[in-house]
């Protein structure tokens, strides 16, 4: 889910608090670089990776309430270094930042947190495994039966809405790319890449007052870096899908000046990852939609011959718009044809 | 029929131009003061807001400790996770060259949107540079200009923070204060998300506090402003006699005019009509010229105020004056509304005028005379409340209405007080012209008691501020001496430095005392908490108020800290009464000291107490006993070994200068405003002596007729004018002292928290009354001139006109 990624290139640009970002797109000197020899270890990799410059822990769930609706959540910590230096209090060149969001057919509602790690007020921690940024947290079982992120407690909360969630894994984790070292652009950048996509759902969100109890899935991307974004990259389409017949399907698009870069990766009901070559998908906007004054493709054709795959997929809300320091787009979504499911849907980069 | 009318009424001052300049002088004089104290109020004010508005305390609730003591700064964490939208922030003193500055530090990436006002981060700077390491200070660009060099970090000006105040991260300014781990209080997000955990539940000991409560400058300075405010009226009401006495002549040479206008069939109410025109045109010319003229003298006297202040309360007021619309839209209003006051009364009177009345000149005086009396009861009953006041009435408003019921009682008292005291001259004159003389300056009073009146309060105002300023100038000189005591005050830089400074002084200098100080809240006030060794100098010099007995030893001893006036009065805190001080210490109230010219209250424990508790203090600075002879060879030395900059060490006699040099600065503010009250007096006695000489022929030419020469009138009209202003001098002193009583009695202690001594300066009584008679001489010259040089043909034409 490496798209993220330009959220942060995006604060670079922003005035105010976002200045802290800036420097973000120049060469990562001091930080490590992922690589394709490292081997993912659990649990240490749940936690923060200083040496990188970027990280994040982002779960996406779409849930239906008792009222017979569609909902989706979006919880997410993005870690940012300033600089490689390790140093305590005030002075640890960590920033965080929070984002949450609940979407329902007619509202979507989103927030956002920084923080300093300095004194406490974010941050990620093992055993048990706890990423948190105000009272914002996701927080895994204090003696898991199996792996730290297998069940979770989720919450946050923003103007108008809240959401408690308690998310439990039924398959494995999944390593993304080539075994969680995943290629971004054709010349080589690349990030570490992990996702747990089978989370079972079960909660309560709180929408303008009303609350609603929910059920559902999610599915979880860790993805961690240094130097993620060339400089001619102008934003991505990235689609996470569960299928009704429990398989699922991460796709991404890159667009930049010279043309697209495609990818994904297919998974099995019982988690078993097969990376997809970029000339096996096909990914066509079917429509936009005016979105805080921009033309946004909010429905889509997806086509992976190779599996016979061909489904359109239509959001639950076209205005699910992020209005934050970094603005984008990111909603769940449905989609028939060939096979039929739900997902989430994340648009950076249209003007 | 405006057309023929205005231009027929204003043709008078064509033919008057030393009228119309008098009037139009009084005017613009009235304005030009009230609009210069406006200027000066509202340039400080608005710096007090700015103050109030850094990291917007003005609109947003913070959360402190209720104890006043410093926060663990993981209580933040501890409040962001349980809910809870607030941001951290620290602050202190920081000593940069020799200078105190106000240190604040945040953290920019938890501060509330309207807390970023501050200039903070700079776009294209980034907060990156802000937050890490050499870090940035902010600042306001004459601060900027300042400490460049005098610090590690770069300094990034901000013109909307005040002078003196730096801001930088918080990491940075708990390094700097030696406060790491601890924050000072919390500023709270207005937006607060629902279900958050009580405060008293996630932070025992945490209050929340209102907006804009912590803006003590303003409620402090208050009294400061009020009494720039009442000499700002005490101005404009001075300079309403003059343009009363103008317009009285105006409207007396006139009277034939309009008997013969409303003859000719202008109707009454055009007359009125083209008279209130007349009267707005005035005053909006005066109006203006006087709001200029009134920047004009803000703009000398703004630094002065600025250093007074910063002296008295600590405030910081820049030295720019921005020209505010309100300012000339007030001074233009009350030009008008002074004009229209001043002329009322005699609008009336042509109103009432019966169409065929004869005109008769002294007309509006003899009705004066008749209300001498009332306004004499009336001024007596105001004294009476006035004195029964200064005995039972307490606080700041009740000072300032009884200094107002004693000088506006005085002044309605003075007419019958100078006609008594010329009833007795004319019962003691035995020549039949000395009779006429003191006859005739009785029945003058009516017409010159307004200008009396004003050089009455002029006088009484510059002797009861003299008398203030200079007993406490006396008393301030005595108590320098006091507190002062020790040769030599060295600063170090750094607390090695003052290590190997302290060790470097022992064998060289008689003692080495230690001055340091935290701040916090005692009594729920502001506080410096100092810490003092015990050793003689202290026993021998300090300025004890009130004290139980063996003192020093108590607080030794470190069972008994001292209190500076300011908190004991405040506070009203009695002897052996316990005092909690931050993280716990409580300890009884063992003496008072007087503490002058310091804004916030102070607190005296051993030094060992004050490093026990507040291991943080910061350890920089030492005052050195040494023979005097020796200490300027000493101050070299140290300075040579340890390449101090020479503000960092300073001799007691440079400090006595210095701050003699900022008291006498404090309070020019006052003598110009005393000068130019008197200025105004004068002219007021000027405009009423030329008013009053053009109608009191009729009384001269009887005299000249039986024989006496006009040039000996002319010197009997001038002496005349001198015994008046002599007879008021004398009203004033008493006048005076009882308002000098009023400042140092009552509205100091409210004010600034200490009460002074009352000293008499007989000498300058007598400099004033030389200034008044001078005034007074200036005044009736030219009047007289003109009357020893009025051609005998007017004289005669008196008898020709007899009625």
């Amino acid at each position: 889910m490496s798209v993220r990624v330009l959220v942060f290139y995006f604060l670079m640009v922003l005035p105010a608090i976002a200045q802290g970002f800036a420097g973000l797109g120049g060469p990562a000197e001091g930080f490590a670089k992922p690589s394709r020899a490292t081997v993912l270890q659990f649990p240490q990799d749940h936690g923060v990776h200083r040496p990188f410059r970027v990280e994040w822990w982002y779960l996406t769930a779409n849930l239906q309430g008792d009222d017979g609706e569609d909902y989706g959540v979006q919880w997410t910590l993005f870690r940012v270094a300033l600089s490689p230096d390790q140093a305590p209090g005030w002075e640890d060149p960590q920033v965080w930042m929070g984002h949450a969001a609940v979407t329902s057919k007619s509202r979507h509602l989103a927030a956002e947190r920084f923080a300093r790690s300095a004194v406490g007020q974010a941050g990620v921690e093992l055993a048990p495994f706890r990423a948190w940024i105000d009272n914002w947290h996701m927080t895994g079982e204090k003696n898991p039966s199996a792996d730290q992120l297998s069940r979770l407690a989720i919450g946050a909360s923003g103007e108008g809405f809240s959401y408690d969630l308690t998310a439990t894994a039924h398959g494995p984790i999944v390593l993304q790319g080539d075994a969680g070292y995943s290629v971004k652009s054709l010349d080589g950048h690349a990030s570490h890449y992990y996702s747990q996509p089978f989370y079972a759902v079960a909660g309560a969100i709180v929408l303008e007052g009303r609350r609603i109890a929910v059920t559902g899935q999610a599915w979880l991307d860790r993805e961690w870096s240094s130097q993620p974004l060339t400089e001619d990259q102008a934003g991505w389409d990235w689609f996470s899908l569960h299928f009704d017949d429990g398989e699922k399907l991460m796709v991404y698009r890159f667009r930049d000046h010279a043309g697209d870069y495609l990818s994904g990766t297919w998974i099995s009901a019982n988690g078993k990852p097969q990376p997809l070559a970029p000339d096996e998908l096909a990914l066509t906007p079917l429509e936009t939609a005016d979105v805080a004054g921009r033309r946004i493709p909010v429905r889509w054709r997806l086509q992976l011959p190779a599996r016979r795959l061909d489904i359109e997929t239509r959001p639950l809300n076209p205005q699910a718009w992020m209005d934050l320091s970094v603005p984008y787009w990111e909603g769940p979504i449905r989609f028939e044809g060939t096979k039929g499911g739900v997902g989430y849907l994340e648009m950076t980069g249209y003007k | 029929m405006l057309a023929v009318s205005l231009p027929a009424i204003l043709s008078h001052w064509r033919r008057h131009p030393i009228q119309l300049a008098m009037l139009l002088l009084g005017l613009c004089l009235a304005t030009a003061l009230w609009s210069a104290v406006q200027a000066i109020n509202g340039e400080a004010r608005a710096s007090y807001a700015r103050a109030a508005a850094v990291l917007a305390q003005d609109s947003l609730t913070q959360i402190v400790h209720a104890d006043g003591d410093l926060i663990d700064q993981t209580v933040f964490a501890r409040l962001r996770t349980s809910g809870w939208l607030v941001t951290p922030v620290v602050n202190g003193e920081l000593r940069l060259g020799g200078t105190r500055y106000r240190l604040i530090g945040v953290d920019p990436v938890s501060l509330p949107p309207e807390a970023r006002m501050i200039g903070l981060p700079e776009p294209g700077n980034g907060f990156t540079a802000f937050i890490s390491p050499p870090w940035q200070f902010l600042a306001h660009p004459e601060t900027a200009t300042r400490v460049t060099g005098l610090t590690g970090s770069p300094i990034v000006a901000s013109s909307s923070l005040m002078p003196g105040t730096l801001v930088t991260d918080i990491g940075h300014a708990q390094k700097l204060l030696g406060l790491e781990g601890s924050i000072s209080r919390l500023i709270e997000w207005k937006e607060q998300p629902a279900g958050r955990k009580p405060l008293a539940q996630v932070a025992p000991g945490l209050v929340e506090r209102a907006p804009g409560t912590s803006s003590d400058i303003s409620r402090l300075t208050d009294s400061f402003h009020l009494n720039l405010t009442a000499f700002g009226f005490l101005s404009f009401a001075v300079g309403l006699f003059i343009v009363h006495a103008a317009v009285g002549l105006a409207f007396e040479q006139r009277r034939i005019t309009f008997r013969t206008m409303r003859a000719l069939g202008l109707p009454a109410i055009h007359l009125i009509g083209a008279l209130m025109i007349e009267a707005l045109l005035l005053s909006v010319v005066a109006g203006l010229a006087g709001v200029a003229l009134g920047y004009g003298v803000a703009a000398v006297l703004l630094p002065d105020v600025a250093a007074t202040l910063k002296g008295l309360y600590g405030a910081e007021v820049p030295g720019g004056l921005t020209v505010r619309p309100a300012v000339w839209a007030a001074g233009l209003a009350i030009a008008a509304g002074g004009t229209l006051f001043s002329t009322s009364g005699y609008l009336v009177r042509t109103w009432q005028q019966p169409l065929m009345n004869a005109a008769r000149p002294l007309a509006w005086i003899e009705a004066h005379v008749r209300s001498i009396r009332y306004q004499a009861v009336a001024g007596i009953s105001m004294l009476v409340v006035a004195a029964a006041m200064a005995w039972l009435a307490t606080g700041l408003a009740a000072g300032f209405i009884m200094i107002g019921l004693l000088f506006l009682g005085a002044a309605f008292a003075l007419p019958l007080a100078l006609s008594s005291a010329l009833k007795l001259g004319t019962r003691l004159a035995r020549a039949p012209l000395t009779q006429w003389f003191w006859a005739d300056a009785r029945q003058q009073l009516p017409g010159l008691s307004l200008a009396l009146m004003a050089l009455l309060l002029a006088l009484a105002t510059n002797i009861g501020v003299g008398t203030m300023v200079s007993s406490f100038r006396q008393t301030f000189v005595g108590w320098l001496d006091q507190r002062l005591a020790s040769e030599l005050y060295v600063t170090a830089r750094t607390e090695a430095e003052a290590q190997r400074i302290a060790a470097f002084l022992k064998d060289r200098a008689d003692a080495v005392l230690p001055i340091w100080h935290v701040e916090g809240t005692a009594a729920g006030q502001p506080v410096e908490i100092y810490g003092v060794a015990d050793q003689r100098t202290y026993r021998d010099n300090w300025p004890i108020i009130e004290a139980v007995p063996g003192v020093w030893d108590e607080v030794a001893a470190g069972r008994g800290l001292l209190v500076n006036e300011q908190l004991w009065r405040r506070r009203r805190l009695a002897l052996g009464q316990s005092l909690l001080l931050p993280r716990g210490l409580s300890l009884p109230v063992a003496g008072v000291y007087s503490d002058y010219g310091n804004p916030i209250g102070q607190v005296i424990i051993s030094n060992d107490q004050l490093t026990d508790h507040f291991p943080e203090v910061q350890r920089l600075r030492y005052g050195v006993r040494i023979a005097p002879a020796l200490a300027d060879g000493l101050a070299d030395a140290l300075r040579d070994r340890f390449g101090l900059p020479r503000e960092n060490v300073v001799s007691q006699a440079s400090i006595k200068a210095f701050s003699l040099g900022v008291f006498d600065r404090t309070f020019t503010v006052t003598a110009a405003l005393n000068i130019l009250t008197l200025g105004v007096a004068t002219i007021a006695m000027f405009a009423n002596l030329l008013t009053l000489a053009n109608m009191r022929l009729p009384s001269v030419a009887p005299v000249w007729a039986m024989g006496v020469r006009l040039k000996t009138l002319a010197w009997l009209d001038l002496t005349r004018g001198l015994m008046l202003a002599v007879l008021t001098m004398v009203a004033a002193i008493p006048l005076g002292i009882a308002l000098s009583w009023a400042l140092l009695a009552i509205v100091n202690v409210e004010a600034f928290g200490w009460r002074l001594p009352l000293h008499l300066f007989p000498w300058d009584w007598l400099r004033l009354a030389i200034m008044a008679v001078t005034a007074a001489l200036a005044a009736a010259a030219l009047p007289s001139w003109s009357l020893a040089h009025t051609p005998p043909a007017r004289l005669t034409k008196v008898f020709a006109h007899e009625r």
